[in-house]
């Protein structure tokens, strides 16, 4: 049975994603009565999700699907470098460090003749 | 009590819920919308159909579980490989909702309420919330969230039904920019909302061990690269804490 078959579809979107978030959600508000922020295998929890959000986003940075899986890499990163400079020069802001990266790939792409 | 902070007393719950909706105009909540006009785009790549698309955004809500999710579906994952990397994505929630839950309640708040609305929390409603609720009187933070976090969910719920069949007809510069805005996105506001340093070494642990474990073990890569990267970030972090108090 294939995932894009009717019903199944929606049975596994909500399996796999509904719950699969809603069932931390769920702890989370439970666990804001008495949990202890300082604890660590809170430390632990947080310093492992952390780690695979990151993962994912250095996936999509160095394997992007579509338009860009055609751009060179070299192009995405320098991306990056230059927005991360912006985003701290300009204390922080992440609004700064987003518009330079995103700014610094158009320039790129067009540059490239995309 | 100055004339504003009266003025705030008296605002009606719906009043409130209302002042809640109006963060859909704020930067957090535009950069997000824009985000998910990118999400669009890489599910329309993907395949998946916009009923589909729609139902993911309502259900699912955080982004980075979403494009997990997809990745999962795309890569043919199976039911309990999907959830697995879902769920593990989403361990996050827990401490995020854990730490606005004292903020939002008060002594009579309903847990089933609570348990409701954590539902609406992912990454920009909870900096949003988190900044923004001390201004609010406290028997109201909970509405003020509510009009927030559903405002959030159902205008991107209604952005990604009406885009999905313009995205793909974007001209390439466009496409290539709003793809990379979801990364880029969460950079930014990972690196911002971090409370503790241990994010900052996972960050930098999780960038590095997504593409090693990528292309060591492609079907596990993610939650290989969350495990191990975290723990080693963990590790460096709690070995450089005891180590600063032995010095100090």
């Amino acid at each position: 049975m294939s995932w894009q078959d009717g019903w199944w579809a929606y049975a596994f979107i909500a399996i796999a994603g509904w719950l699969a978030t809603d069932i931390w959600r769920w702890l989370g508000v439970l666990a804001g009565k008495r949990l202890r922020d300082d604890s660590e295998a809170l430390n632990w929890v947080r310093a492992v999700a952390t780690a695979l959000v990151a993962a994912v986003i250095a996936k999509l940075i160095l394997y992007p699907t579509g338009v860009l899986a055609q751009s060179p890499l070299g192009l995405r990163l320098g991306a990056v470098i230059v927005g991360a400079v912006a985003f701290f020069l300009a204390r922080q802001k992440p609004a700064a460090g987003i518009a330079t990266a995103i700014a610094t790939l158009a320039a790129g792409l067009w540059w490239l003749g995309f | 009590m100055t004339s504003k902070n009266r003025a705030k007393e008296e605002r009606s719950s719906l009043g409130w819920f209302l002042a809640g909706a109006r963060g859909i105009v704020s930067l957090p909540a535009i950069i997000l919308m824009l985000s998910f006009v990118g999400f669009c785009a890489l599910t329309v790549q993907a395949g998946i159909p916009p009923e589909q698309v729609v139902f993911m955004v309502g259900a699912v809500w955080a982004l980075p579980a979403k494009v997990i999710l997809v990745s999962s579906i795309l890569s043919g994952a199976s039911l309990a490989t999907a959830f697995l990397a879902v769920t593990l994505s989403s361990v996050r929630l827990m401490p995020m909702v854990a730490a606005l839950v004292p903020e939002l309640r008060t002594p009579k708040t309903p847990t089933w309420l609570l348990l409701v609305l954590s539902h609406f929390i992912a990454i920009t409603a909870w900096v949003f919330a988190m900044e923004r609720v001390q201004d609010v009187p406290r028997h109201h933070r909970v509405t003020y969230f509510a009009g927030f976090g559903i405002t959030l969910v159902a205008t991107n719920m209604m952005l990604v039904g009406i885009v999905y069949h313009v995205v793909a007809e974007f001209p390439p510069i466009i496409a290539g920019c709003l793809f990379f805005l979801t990364p880029v996105y969460f950079l930014a506001s990972i690196w911002h909302s971090a409370r503790h340093p241990v994010v900052y070494l996972a960050l930098a642990t999780g960038l590095v061990s997504g593409p090693l474990f990528y292309w060591i073990a492609p079907e596990f890569d993610i939650l290989l690269a969350g495990v191990v990267g975290g723990t080693l970030a963990w590790l460096a972090e709690r070995l450089w804490r005891g180590q600063r108090r032995a010095g100090a």
